[in-house]
């Protein structure tokens, strides 16, 4: 401190580096540090932001340079809810496998689990042979985590900028999905639902019936935030016309979902690629012009309303199915048993307890076997996609020909758009980082896996 | 590589003891070679409009694999850049997104250990393609591809990271998700998994990377 040299303040803290002087501010007395950084004429102010700051959308830290009010330069650091799961999963069967992604992205579980699943069927051959029942519970279910995963988005998203109302809204509508999760496959998230083959366990009694009760509370609470935000002034001003990116641009960086729909371009994989018989489902891909905060805000908000119409329609398809097989028929992959609710919880169906133990010698052969070791894969590689709420959700899987996969690597949409921070946000407003970093909506457990 | 890849019976199982009823199937090894013509699907299309934008294909192009549906070109390493140039800007083949880069540690693959994988996207087109570019792991050098889609960036230090695959030309090759003074790349094969023993009534689990293989 130039002015008293026996004072040290342990919130605004100088040293001199080969660069000149270099002051640390964490709070304290702002005057004091902004009088003494006036005095020299090549002033960089770097402002830290996170990884615990409630604005930015997880533990995600971003470097800004600023100059005034507007940024110069800005940087992010990502890695800290680096989990080393693609490392793990190569230390478990195929199936455990499931039970790792889905940690991941942890607002979309169940995009991970389809996209590593469809990955694993392509390796194994067995595309085709997946259930029809199963795949309409899969892409139900990924409908429905589509609703939750854009709730938090339009949520938190508000609420870093201010508004705290939308969240509150939109928390109360998750809560009723994830409910349906919790009914239909026991846990709200992480479920490890979806399975190589099929899924876990079927649809329990009365879950078509109460998922019909929830569209139509959900269709009609949906409005209470698009009320609130589609067309409100000071939530246009704080989002129109800010994290512009182009076409070009989100081409170059590699960004897909909201951000690319958003430039105008309806590229969405249910329609141009379609995987879990998407073809068959009626629903619009929504697109906006604008390119900007705003536009993919709008996008989020009516994607709701296509999701609920493609879950209206699984229903339909689910009710005629009622009691065909949910699991592959092929012995040799199909997990041995489907769970069922005992006096103790959730666990293996005591039918099928008393058939292994009792009747048939292969049967306890097949599910030790399936269960201790797992199933072969042929050898090879795939790269699977799907469509996430965020993007191209990316499965790179390789195999030995073993019972554990070679690699596994996830192409995750958060990763890729969170690099378009920089693009959106250099020289803009302070402010608008927030609203720029919201409308990406990362999730950090997926960008940093 | 070698055939330590291939082996027979759905369990793996050697000599008698097979209970499974699978112990007759030969299980194919990683290592393939080239496909033949007609690749099927668009795939022979793409070949055939690479071949004519690009006149050193026949060198730049060690082998095409068709597997799965899927089309994989192996690219020798020193022409990476040219070869993803051209895949970007012919009109008639535009891929315009790269979805990445993942790695893959092969350390049986003596000379190629390191295996750098690139997904591409064409939206005009609505086709996809892979290229595969080795590295020996006493040489781990590949061409950066972030010129050519600038949003290679964080993948490529992700790669590097995990791998330690360097690329020639990035901007800034840091780590990204391990600390900067971590030691190793961790998802090499020889690289440990580590975890503790767990002791749970008595028994002990040891870690996921010691306990028993099957294979």
């Amino acid at each position: 401190m130039s002015s008293n040299e026996t004072y040290f303040d342990p919130y605004a803290s100088s040293r001199e580096t080969t660069e000149g002087t270099v002051y640390s501010v964490t709070g304290g007395d702002w005057d004091q540090v902004a009088t003494e950084i006036g005095q020299n004429k090549e002033e960089r102010v770097v402002v830290n932001m996170g990884p615990q700051h409630p604005s930015t959308h997880g533990v995600l830290r971003l470097m800004l340079e600023l100059e005034g009010e507007t940024i110069t330069e800005c940087r992010c650091g990502i890695g800290y809810l680096h989990t080393g799961i693609e490392k793990n999963c190569e230390y478990r069967t195929w199936t455990q496998g499931v039970t790792f992604v889905t940690r991941m992205d942890y607002l979309a579980p169940l995009f991970n689990e389809t996209a590593y699943c469809l990955g694993v069927e392509k390796l194994l051959g067995v595309t085709e042979d997946v259930p029809e029942r199963a795949t309409v519970i899969r892409v139900m279910m990924m409908e429905l985590n589509r609703i939750s995963s854009h709730m938090v988005a339009l949520g938190t998203g508000a609420l870093e900028l201010g508004a705290l109302t939308p969240m509150l809204f939109a928390f109360r509508e998750r809560e009723k999905v994830l409910d349906l999760f919790e009914l239909i496959s026991g846990l709200r998230m992480n479920m490890a639902y979806i399975r190589p083959g099929g899924v876990a366990q079927d649809l329990p009694a009365g879950a078509l019936s109460k998922i019909t009760e929830t569209i139509k509370d959900l269709r009609k609470n949906f409005k209470d935030n698009e009320n609130l935000l589609v067309g409100n002034s000071i939530w246009m001003k704080r989002t129109k016309d800010v994290g512009y990116l182009d076409l070009a641009g989100c081409t170059t960086l590699g960004v897909t979902g909201p951000v690319l729909r958003a430039t105008g371009l309806p590229w969405d994989l249910r329609k141009t690629q379609p995987y879990c018989g998407y073809e068959n489902y009626q629903f619009d891909v929504i697109t906006a012009t604008s390119a900007d905060s705003y536009g993919r805000f709008l996008i989020r908000v009516n994607e709701l309303e296509q999701s609920l119409r493609i879950v209206e329609q699984c229903v339909a398809k689910l009710e005629k199915s009622e009691g065909s097989p949910v699991m592959i028929s092929d012995k040799k992959i199909a997990w041995p048993a489907q769970l069922a609710l005992g006096g103790d919880g959730l666990g293996n169906s005591l039918e099928h307890i008393r058939k292994i133990m009792g009747e048939s010698m292969e049967a306890l052969i097949h599910h030790f076997k399936l269960v201790t070791e797992g199933f072969r894969v042929p050898a090879g590689q795939v790269y699977t996609a799907v469509e996430s709420p965020r993007g191209e959700l990316g499965v790179h899987l390789v195999s030995d020909g073993g019972t554990r996969p070679y690699r596994v690597h996830f192409r995750e949409p958060s990763f890729n758009n969170l690099q378009s921070t920089a693009a959106m946000c250099e020289g803009g407003q302070i402010a608008d980082v927030v609203a720029a970093v919201a409308s990406i909506d990362p999730v950090m457990g997926g960008v940093d896996r | 590589m070698s055939d330590i890849n291939s082996g027979s019976g759905l369990f793996g199982v050697k000599g008698s003891g097979d209970t499974s009823g699978y112990g007759g199937l030969v299980q194919q090894s990683l290592n393939q070679g080239s496909s033949e013509r007609p690749y099927g699907s668009y795939f022979d299309e793409v070949a055939d409009e690479l071949e004519r934008a690009y006149p050193l294909f026949s060198d730049a192009i060690e082998k095409v694999i068709v597997d799965r549906g899927e089309l994989t070109l192996f690219v020798k390493r020193e022409r990476i850049l040219d070869v993803a140039k051209i895949l970007r800007d012919t009109p008639t083949l535009r891929f315009e997104i790269l979805l990445g880069v993942s790695g893959v540690h092969y350390p049986e693959e003596k000379g190629r250990e390191l295996h750098a994988i690139y997904p591409l996207l064409s939206i005009t087109n609505n086709r996809r393609i892979r290229l595969e570019v080795t590295a020996p792991e006493s040489d781990p050098h590949i061409p950066s591809l972030v010129e050519v889609w600038a949003g290679n960036n964080w993948n490529e230090r992700e790669t590097f990271d995990m791998f330690g695959i360097i690329f020639d030309g990035h901007p800034a090759l840091t780590r990204i998700l391990m600390p900067d003074d971590w030691p190793g790349h961790p998802q090499r094969k020889d690289y440990p998994l580590g975890g503790i023993e767990v002791e749970y009534k008595g028994a002990v689990i040891p870690p996921p990377d010691r306990r028993r293989s099957y294979k």
